[in-house]
């Protein structure tokens, strides 16, 4: 197998992820973009370990997908937080720290 | 591009689990129901999962099911279901600046797609290296990567600990 193959569907759902989170308004989908993203860093590592043969990457990975669960772990507590001051988690609306 | 020394069978399913994924993380950001684009992330998720058996990472495909598949959705759902009155199809999912995205995401990965190919070509993985087995990972988490290992166990504990502070009602 080609090492691109694995790259082009890292970059590819890196994009898409992106666009979600550019595009999307509702924080839980934002969130879920911000899974994605994560989840295409986590293919580029994967491969990139098994082209250089070590266990780094693959370690690294591990520690991405912690970091990952912890971090939607306090942001659905902060947007349940939101929901909870303003009855809506619709990021356009959060404009009460605008100068 | 595929020359005849390439793993046919693994170029084959590598193909119909990426198709799959792209159609669900295009479905992710683009359906119009909070709860459709937690299953569809699903899809993703376990995507990545059986991409990840195919570069030999086995422990971390078992870690992904686990973690993701069993708890992030599950911290998903909930997080929908307590956020929201009604369940189906809205249409205020989407910013007033949707169309930014698109070409933001289009020159992205277009300069991704490029850079890549010009950086690695028609590079193979290797067809036979060596299997990192889940010795050697733990090998590699408890020796030299311990002081990452104890920061995130430090990251976790402040985020259970936040979590419980921010949801709690006083």
């Amino acid at each position: 197998m080609l090492l691109n193959e694995f790259l082009f569907l890292g970059a590819i759902l890196f994009c898409i992820g992106v666009y979600g989170v550019i595009v999307r308004k509702n924080a839980v989908l934002v969130l879920m973009s911000i899974e994605l993203i994560l989840n295409s860093v986590n293919i580029n590592l994967l491969a990139f370990s098994l082209r250089n043969g070590s266990a780094d990457g693959q370690t690294f990975a591990l520690y991405v997908i912690a970091v990952a669960a912890a971090e939607v772990g306090v942001g659905l507590a902060l947007v349940l937080l939101v929901y909870r001051n303003s009855r809506s988690i619709s990021l356009d609306e959060l404009s009460e720290m605008k100068g | 591009m595929f020359a005849s020394e390439l793993l046919i069978a693994q170029n084959i399913g590598f193909f119909i689990i990426a198709a799959l994924m792209v159609v669900g993380a295009l479905r992710v950001v683009t359906t119009s129901n909070v709860v459709h684009a937690a299953l569809w992330l699903v899809v993703v998720l376990a995507g990545a999962a059986a991409q990840y058996v195919l570069l030999a990472a086995e422990f971390v495909a078992v870690t992904q099911v686990l973690v993701y598949i069993g708890a992030v959705m599950v911290l998903f759902l909930f997080g929908t279901m307590l956020t929201r009155a009604r369940i189906g199809a809205e249409s205020d999912l989407n910013n007033k600046n949707w169309f930014v995205g698109l070409p933001v995401a289009l020159t992205l990965l277009a300069a991704m797609l490029i850079a890549l190919r010009d950086g690695f070509g028609n590079e193979k993985l290797p067809a036979d290296a060596p299997l990192v087995s889940t010795q050697v990972l733990s090998d590699q988490i408890f020796g030299p990567y311990l002081l990452p290992f104890w920061a995130l166990s430090f990251v976790l504990l402040a985020a259970v600990i936040g979590a419980i502070v921010l949801a709690r009602r006083d």
